[in-house]
């Protein structure tokens, strides 16, 4: 005791108690509660999860809060409506800033409604209603949780998650700070066909490839031949379209360049993909305007005239790489890569055969009239080239010329 | 054995009941004016002022030890007084820099043996404690910590060492209410009683926290004994002091309850139910006089008991197995709290909810180990001996 004697009198009056309770047994258990209805600081995170969109409430005790960021705006004791209204904005904050949710890799965006209050058994909290918006229906939704870790260790988050109809608990704190639940069983046959689908839907709604292939597949209702007779000036002199007599020819030719175009993107949307290799995405995308241009071009000034595959390979090539981006875009499982690798190129080439399919017997019927070859092969062409143009000067020096 | 089914899904029947006020519908409040919460009046309470300019100084210099520890110990002080377990929380939290250290100073050793102790790792505790005893063998706080955990833990020839390194630096009271407390637990209950008495008569003018703690221990020595009117004396002194105390009020009132007393429990604890242990007592006394509150009391503990376990604590294991037997009377349950419990702690109360457990459940050998602890321990227990022979005249009758 004698230790005590030099300090204050609040002290050495203050000290005997802890004493007297350690020695009394237990002050955890039997000391629990005086003043009010005491327990350690817990906050309670209620989540639903329904397709990308996580929703729910957090609720987070008056009396953390205030010693986080101070409620108690005139210190008498008695936090107010008003007081805590007041701090809307830091309390989101804080919010905002200790929780964050992943659904399968991909952050989501977390956001805070006006709060309410709501009694729990030791009091009054605060009730953020939380609304979380992910890039898609989570397998694995991660949830990194940090609340009050550095004012209270003891703090602790308990969750409550609910999922395709089974609701789960978990203790979230600085004692696994970082926690991960499989909302669903990750079907890998479901996974399959969705990015094959998004592999239809992007060929679908990525013009820049669909004008390529068509700016190559116009012509191949046809040959060029050389104009006149004399075999050594048809190099020197322009060449002419003509329509070819069978349609064997014609499938022959799209074949060759369909399936070179194929070969070609696939390679690099996987090396892409596998991060084997990394191209700048300006260069790509304006690589690729630049190569639809090029390839309407030559329906109208043909400078390339039978080695169109050779064009739709190498072209092809850069094609990949704006294929892997959009994978990447779309959330790329780790435990599943080759899958989505594999799904998504099918899903690119069932929408490009599509699109084949719907071109090829119109422009084999049409071939011989005047205005497929000056309408469709010229005017296209030349309407292609145009658009691609476009989209070069605004990939290549950032410009927006046509209204997106 | 028919009934096991039936008591599991009951109790998760009255788990799920239980969650639910915690997910009552939330509320705006209709003005500005209304108040929420109270903390403590920075503005006016010298202590809250006091508590926060600690913990400034910390917040300035978090790599300070002295200041860390400054703030740390009196987070501990408010856990004394006010039982807030959150204060437990804020210690650590200013003791991080040290709290993961193999070898932190020793200070903090003591320290994070109490933050340690109160999640019930008591091995680690004690480690610590021992560790900043061998680098300083007058550190009163260690010695008072170390008898607390080893008392709990049934270690009784440790626990008189430690009285004994605590005794030359503590107020003679202290001392002999060290030793006191060990020799009531094993057999020298008389002795021990009357050591108290001398002590508190030869002091009078000790601080009134030794006195209570020397009263309390007092009464509850002599209840043991079956010395009834000489431990309602020793409640009553203790509670004519004067200052509120949990642990006290409890068990007063766990003694009237033994008395058939109840009524007067009811009065006792009136408003005093935000303390878990005590509105166990306002529970249990309002079911045996069937007071209207019973089920209200009856509604809140369950709340806190389901709050205390989502987060995984278990430290209220005897308060909770207390109250599936007594008042939920889920018989099956209170067992298996009662046993995990006493695997944890050993203290009288401890074995002593084991055996009623056990007699109740008609399964005694479950209640081995207190039984064990009642046979080594020597304790004197008017209390328990009758509980001990009836468990063994059912083990020994027809099944």
């Amino acid at each position: 005791m004698s230790r005590n004697r030099s300090r204050s009198r609040s002290r050495s009056r203050s000290r005997p108690l802890a004493w007297w309770c350690a020695l009394l047994a237990l002050c955890g258990l039997l000391l629990a509660g005086n003043a009010a209805a005491h327990k350690p600081s817990d906050s309670y995170l209620t989540l639903a999860a329904k397709g990308a969109v996580i929703s729910g409430r957090w609720d987070i005790a008056l009396r953390d809060l205030d010693l986080a960021i101070g409620l108690d705006a005139d210190g008498d004791g008695r936090i107010t409506w008003g007081e805590l209204r007041a701090r809307h904005a830091d309390i989101a904050n804080l919010a905002t800033a200790h929780l964050a949710l992943r659904a399968d890799g991909q952050a989501c965006t977390l956001a805070v409604g006006p709060q309410q209050v709501d009694e729990h058994t030791d009091g009054a909290y605060s009730v953020l209603p939380l609304t979380a918006t992910c890039p898609g229906a989570p397998v694995v939704l991660e949830l990194a949780y940090s609340l009050f870790a550095d004012i209270d260790p003891q703090h602790r988050g308990l969750l409550s998650l609910a999922a395709h109809g089974a609701t789960r608990a978990a203790i979230l704190g600085p004692q696994a700070p970082l926690q991960r639940f499989e909302l669903a069983q990750v079907n890998h046959w479901r996974q399959f066909i969705d990015y094959a689908a998004d592999g239809v839907w992007h060929i679908w709604i990525g013009f820049d490839h669909i004008l390529f292939l068509l700016a190559l597949l116009l012509p191949a209702v046809g040959t060029w031949v050389a104009r006149g007779a004399g075999g050594a000036r048809a190099v020197t002199q322009r060449a002419a379209w003509q329509p070819v007599p069978r349609l064997g020819a014609a499938v022959w030719e799209v074949l060759r360049i369909v399936t070179a175009f194929t070969l070609a993107h696939s390679i690099t949307l996987s090396l892409a993909t596998l991060g084997w290799v990394a191209l700048p995405s300006r260069l790509v995308e304006s690589t690729i305007a630049a190569s639809v241009v090029l390839a309407a071009l030559n329906n109208v000034f043909p400078f390339f005239q039978g080695r169109r595959w050779v064009v739709a390979f190498g072209f092809g090539l850069v094609h990949g790489f704006g294929f892997a981006s959009v994978l990447a875009d779309l959330g790329l499982p780790r435990d599943a890569l080759a899958l989505a690798l594999v799904g998504f190129n099918l899903g690119v080439e069932a929408g490009q055969l599509a699109i084949v399919a719907a071109f090829l017997p119109l422009a084999f019927v049409l071939r011989r009239s005047v205005f497929y070859r000056r309408v469709v092969l010229w005017g296209g062409s030349l309407a292609i080239a145009a658009v691609a143009a476009a989209w070069f000067v605004e990939r290549a020096f950032d410009l927006q010329l046509l209204a997106s | 054995m028919s009934g096991f089914p039936f008591a599991r899904l009951s109790a998760l029947s009255l788990t799920l009941l239980s969650a639910l006020p915690a997910e009552a519908a939330p509320f705006v409040p209709a003005s500005d004016s209304q108040v929420l919460a109270t903390v403590p009046a920075r503005a006016t309470d010298p202590r809250a002022r006091e508590l926060l300019a600690l913990r400034q100084a910390w917040l300035r210099a978090p790599q300070e030890l002295e200041a860390a520890v400054a703030y740390a110990r009196r987070c501990f002080e408010e856990v004394a007084a006010e039982g807030d377990p959150r204060f437990v929380g804020h210690a650590q939290a200013a003791l991080k820099p040290w709290f993961g250290l193999p070898d932190p100073p020793v200070q903090v050793r003591v320290l994070r043996a109490q933050i340690l102790q109160f999640d019930h790792q008591f091995a680690a505790a004690l480690a610590d404690l021992d560790a900043a005893l061998r680098l300083q063998s007058d550190n009163a706080d260690a010695w008072a910590w170390r008898t607390a955990i080893l008392m709990v833990q049934a270690d009784y020839a440790e626990a008189r060492r430690s009285c004994a390194g605590l005794a030359p630096l503590a107020t003679p009271l202290i001392a002999a209410a060290c030793r006191a407390q060990v020799d009531a637990t094993t057999g020298q209950a008389a002795a021990a009683a009357t050591a108290l008495r001398t002590a508190l008569a030869l002091q009078p003018g000790a601080s009134a926290e030794a006195r209570l703690w020397a009263f309390t221990r007092l009464a509850e020595t002599e209840e043991r004994r079956g010395d009834y009117p000489a431990a309602e004396a020793a409640f009553r002194a203790a509670l004519a002091l004067g200052l509120p105390d949990v642990y006290l009020q409890a068990a007063y009132a766990d003694f009237l309850l033994d008395r058939s007393r109840a009524a007067e429990v009811l009065a006792l604890l009136k408003d005093r139910g935000r303390a878990d242990v005590l509105l166990l007592r306002l529970a249990l006394a309002a079911k045996a006089t069937g007071d209207a509150s019973a089920s209200v009391h009856a509604q809140a503990l369950a709340a806190r008991f389901a709050a205390a376990r989502q987060r995984g604590d278990t430290s209220h294991q005897k308060e909770e197995s207390r109250f599936a037997l007594g008042v939920q009377g889920d018989t099956l349950r209170a067992l298996q709290l009662a046993q995990q419990n006493f695997a944890v702690q050993k203290e009288p109360a401890d074995a002593r909810i084991l055996l009623e457990a056990a007699l109740a459940a008609r399964l005694p050998a479950a209640a081995q180990p207190a039984l064990d602890w009642l046979a080594a321990s020597g304790i004197e227990s008017v209390a328990m001996q009758p509980l001990a022979k009836a468990l063994a005249a059912l083990s020994k009758g027809p099944r």
